[in-house]
């Protein structure tokens, strides 16, 4: 079931690639969609961002999580490479759940 | 297994990620494959700025299609001359792909080998990751504005809809709202 997911997933990525490179640039050069589509990513990895943090399942949760989201947010703030923010978070997550 | 099919066959790695989190967090797959590919529309964004940098057609577009992420297209955009740009497509693009490979094999193994990844506090990661992918995308307000609204909107529906649904209804309103503005 879950390969089914993948392989599905992964086909629409691709073609929506693909779909750049190849459908006239008419279609996607309209000023709204240039405007609109941008968003998403944005809308979406932050809505990620709020859910995997707040939350375990279908229930709200306030834990180390939340810390560790404030570390890696001042880890961007300083410019902090990808690898470094994440580890950071990990770190302070880790740390916290020791004491 | 599956991670390591989709670095080769998704390879973009905000879906990656957004599929691996939704399934992780106990929601079904196919909501983690609507948010992944709706994450993935912005690749065909790329694709129009790069097809007439590249030009390519036939097998070679095909290969090509695979390398249109934020990487790729931000090292060939940058170059002012087209050849340049094609250079730097296609040095980066294999070079990601191997690479990016390489990382999540090691990754998979290792974690594979962690019982217990709370300990490491390896749950916290995904957040800061998606928030690292995040903040270069917010240097202007309204994407700010949206970020902020989003997440909150998430958190405010997730206790009442399957899990990985909440992404779905976000992206459904930022997208009426950037067709309707």
């Amino acid at each position: 079931m879950i390969w089914a997911g993948v392989l599905v997933a992964s086909g629409a990525c691709y073609l929506l690639k693909l779909g750049g490179l190849s459908l006239p640039q008419s279609w996607l050069a309209a000023p709204r969609i240039q405007r609109t589509v941008p968003l998403i990513p944005v809308a979406l990895l932050a809505a990620l961002v709020g859910t995997q943090t707040f939350s375990t399942g279908q229930h709200l949760v306030l834990d180390v999580r939340a810390p560790a989201l404030v570390a890696a947010l001042v880890a961007v703030l300083l410019r902090a490479p990808f690898l470094v923010v994440v580890a950071v978070a990990a770190a302070t997550a880790a740390l916290l759940r020791l004491l | 297994m599956q991670t390591c099919a989709l670095s080769v066959l998704m390879f973009t790695g905000a879906s990656q990620f957004a599929l691996v989190g939704v399934v992780g967090g106990g929601g079904s797959v196919w909501a983690g494959a609507a948010a992944a590919t709706l994450l993935g529309s912005r690749n065909a964004l790329y694709g129009l700025r790069l097809s007439s940098v590249l030009n390519v057609g036939g097998l070679r577009r095909l290969v090509a299609a695979q390398f249109v992420i934020d990487e790729t297209t931000a090292m060939t955009i940058a170059r002012e001359d087209p050849a340049l740009g094609r250079f730097a497509f296609w040095a980066t693009g294999p070079a990601l792909f191997a690479l990016w490979n390489l990382g999540t094999v090691i990754g998979a193994l290792v974690t594979h080998a962690i019982s217990n990844p709370r300990v490491f506090g390896l749950d916290a990661a995904p957040p800061a990751a998606f928030l690292a992918l995040l903040a270069p995308r917010l240097r202007a307000r309204e994407p700010l504005a949206i970020a902020i609204a989003s997440a909150v909107v998430a958190i405010a529906v997730l206790p009442f809809l399957p899990p990985g649904v909440p992404l779905l209804v976000v992206a459904l309103l930022v997208a009426v709202y950037g067709l309707m503005r």
